[in-house]
């Protein structure tokens, strides 16, 4: 074990598949830069040849594409996108190539592709530098989606995407790039479609991903020492969802919260309530609830920002209404210390 | 042209029309439940290109797609057995006549969103490209492939690493019913376009097969001693509809003088005459491959039509591997 970044790793994460397997490819726009993908690319052609490490053109669409047709011809691609917004630009080759090609020629071959794309908040990221539409992935048979919390699971998550057979879209939050945690060495790996319990309690099941597994952590351990001690299960892959570890927790638990990071409406929280609420709705003792982004992008200014997104505080709140206690939550935000745009001292922009 | 090429690239052409006019004459059935785009009278450019190519040759292609998959050497019973929805077709039934696939002989896979498959192939030209020989990836596109923006980012990228790529474009005019004059500006070549992406270009008569061979050769030639990717456009016409068996020469996208101009123009007959006239072919000769493909083409329907639909409970199945 060492101690590394969630930048760090998914870059270890790379460099273990590209020395393991000589038909894995790194690719994107800036993949070779001297800012190397906030640092998770960072001296990966100077390692490994430009042959399998490369930059490339301002053509989304089509680099997805060819992607897909290098894995068809063998490869074990990996894409990555500055901004899961630019990867917009390719949905015609994600859904109806690398998601469709298995099915739709009857299971002849598939799209062993991966590709990255990063969800940006706050610090002036604005409307298309900060979406996180995972339920969009999600929506598609044929993908698999994962968004790792831990570095752990960053790198984990990452392997096991390179090395599947399938189509993964593979979401990091860039709030989560210098959060730093235990990386175990070499080829470690994480399956997709299991979830992982952070906490463990009996008041309430909170299912959460992503920064927001983070935010639901800091939300958890406050209102543990106010005696509400829930579940918290970090998703860590939001298709296939891991149903029996969140069905088993609400059944015990009774109460679900649901966070999202991403837009409310037709979101994956709201998928996961629906789900529960028709499986486990003899166990429930309270209407299951979500918290996800509000239904309009998220804007430039740090003033139009500061009450857009969820944070623990809110999380705890939500909680407490759940749980029906009154629960203290207000100091979560008084004792934050760095402003309210950014996930640290560390970040000082630009994106 | 020695004779045994011409006599292949004429039974070759014979019998994609016949295939393609076996599902004609059959479609009112009922049987065949899924949009056909069939491929008469533009069978020259697949031919040629099937002729050239080698079996570890990629090809993929888009919608109209039946001649490219049967000239690349794909398995017709499988093909027909697929437009039927049978499980012993080549996609097991998931895909229908707008998505064949022969991997055995190279065919990749063709698809319906036009330009679709561009990206593909150049990614399969990639990874040929990080192995060793000289293999080559065709990519059948048509004229309405030059109007997406994939087209021009995967072109752009073939030619910045001079990549294994054939962009074999079949203009026959149309975009379903939408002539090029609504899609493009007056006096714009599609080759000159291609050109100006860096790629290598040559024209000519698709309807004329022997000329379409010999610009196909000449630019798989080039791509194979390391010349970079080669577009080639050949000029031809579809006789039918669009999409579906009929003619549809009376709903007023075109006019009768213009089609029959095309079928005058007709590269099977042309290139029959011409045989005849250097005695590489005679009437034994086209009575006994005319018999010999309307056998197999009839094999082929029976086979279809024996063979067992999938299981429904397959409708789940080749999501993600086992």
């Amino acid at each position: 074990m060492s101690k590394m970044t969630f930048a760090a790793a998914i870059r270890d994460g790379l460099a273990v598949a590209l020395d393991r397997d000589p038909k894995v490819l790194v690719y994107g726009l800036g993949v070779p830069d001297p800012k190397g993908v906030f640092g998770t690319t960072m001296g990966l052609q100077q390692q490994f040849g430009s042959r399998r490490v490369f930059d490339m053109p301002t053509s989304e669409n089509a680099m997805t594409g060819i992607g897909v047709g290098a894995a068809l011809g063998g490869m074990r691609p990996v894409l990555t996108h500055q901004r899961l917004d630019f990867a917009l630009l390719s949905l015609d080759q994600i859904v109806n190539n690398a998601a469709k090609w298995r099915f739709m020629f009857g299971g002849k071959r598939g799209v062993p592709i991966t590709i990255r794309m990063i969800i940006g908040r706050g610090w002036g990221q604005g409307p298309t530098h900060s979406q996180s539409l995972q339920a969009w992935f999600a929506h598609i048979p044929g993908l698999k989606v994962v968004m790792p919390t831990t570095p752990e699971d960053a790198k984990g998550l990452l392997l096991s995407s390179i090395f599947d057979e399938d189509p993964v879209i593979y979401l990091e939050h860039r709030w989560l790039h210098n959060l730093e945690g235990e990386v175990p060495p070499g080829d470690h790996r994480i399956p997709i479609g299991s979830a992982r319990t952070l906490r463990s309690g009996g008041d309430a099941t909170v299912v959460a991903m992503s920064l927001m597994s983070i935010e639901a952590l800091h939300a958890a351990d406050h209102l543990a020492l106010q005696g509400v001690h829930c579940d918290l299960i970090d998703l860590r892959t939001v298709r296939p969802i891991d149903w029996p570890s969140i069905e088993a927790s609400v059944r015990r638990t009774g109460r679900l919260l649901v966070v999202d990071t991403g837009y409310q409406t037709g979101g994956i929280a709201g998928e996961i309530v629906a789900r529960i609420a028709g499986s486990c709705w003899k166990d429930l003792r309270a209407a299951p609830q979500r918290l996800a982004m509000p239904d309009v992008p998220e804007a430039t200014s740090q003033a139009l920002t500061e009450a857009y997104h969820v944070r623990a505080e809110h999380i705890a709140r939500a909680i407490g209404q759940l749980v029906e206690k009154p629960v203290e939550f207000a100091s979560l935000a008084a004792e934050r210390r760095h402003p309210h745009d950014v996930p640290g001292d560390w970040f000082k922009g630009p994106f | 042209m020695n004779a045994d090429l011409s006599r292949r690239l004429l039974r070759d052409m014979i019998r994609i029309r016949a295939v393609e006019e076996g599902i004609v004459t059959r479609y009112s059935q009922q049987k065949m439940r899924c949009p056909v785009h069939l491929s008469v009278g533009q069978e020259g450019p697949s031919v040629a290109v099937g002729a050239v190519l080698r079996p570890t040759d990629l090809a993929v292609s888009g919608h109209r797609a039946h001649a490219h998959y049967l000239a690349k050497g794909g398995d017709l019973p499988a093909m027909i057995a697929e437009i039927y929805g049978k499980a012993t077709g080549c996609c097991s039934g998931k895909g229908g006549s707008m998505h064949l696939v022969d991997e055995r002989v190279g065919f990749m896979g063709s698809t319906a969103i036009v330009g679709g498959t561009v990206p593909v192939g150049v990614g399969l030209a990639l990874a040929k490209s990080l192995g060793a020989g000289d293999d080559i990836v065709c990519i059948f596109i048509g004229d309405a492939v030059l109007e997406t923006g994939v087209f021009y980012e995967s072109a752009s990228f073939a030619v910045l690493r001079q990549l294994p790529v054939l962009f074999l474009c079949e203009n026959n005019l149309y975009s379903v019913y939408s002539p090029l004059s609504v899609r493009q500006p007056e006096g714009r070549s599609l080759a000159g376009v291609a050109a100006g992406i860096g790629l290598g270009t040559s024209s000519g008569n698709g309807n004329d097969v022997a000329e379409a061979y010999d610009l196909i050769a000449a630019a798989v030639a080039k791509i194979r001693s390391g010349g970079g990717p080669q577009f080639v456009e050949l000029a031809t016409y579809r006789w039918r509809e669009h999409c579906g068996p009929l003619f549809d020469n009376d709903i007023g996208y075109r006019t009768v003088e213009e089609f029959e101009d095309w079928k005058a123009r007709d590269p099977i007959a042309a290139f029959t005459a011409r045989l005849f006239a250097v005695k590489t072919i005679d009437d034994k000769w086209l009575a006994a491959e005319g018999a010999a493909i309307d056998g197999e083409i009839e094999a082929a329907f029976r086979f279809a039509e024996q063979s067992p639909f999938p299981e429904p409970s397959e409708r789940f199945s080749d999501l993600y591997a086992a």
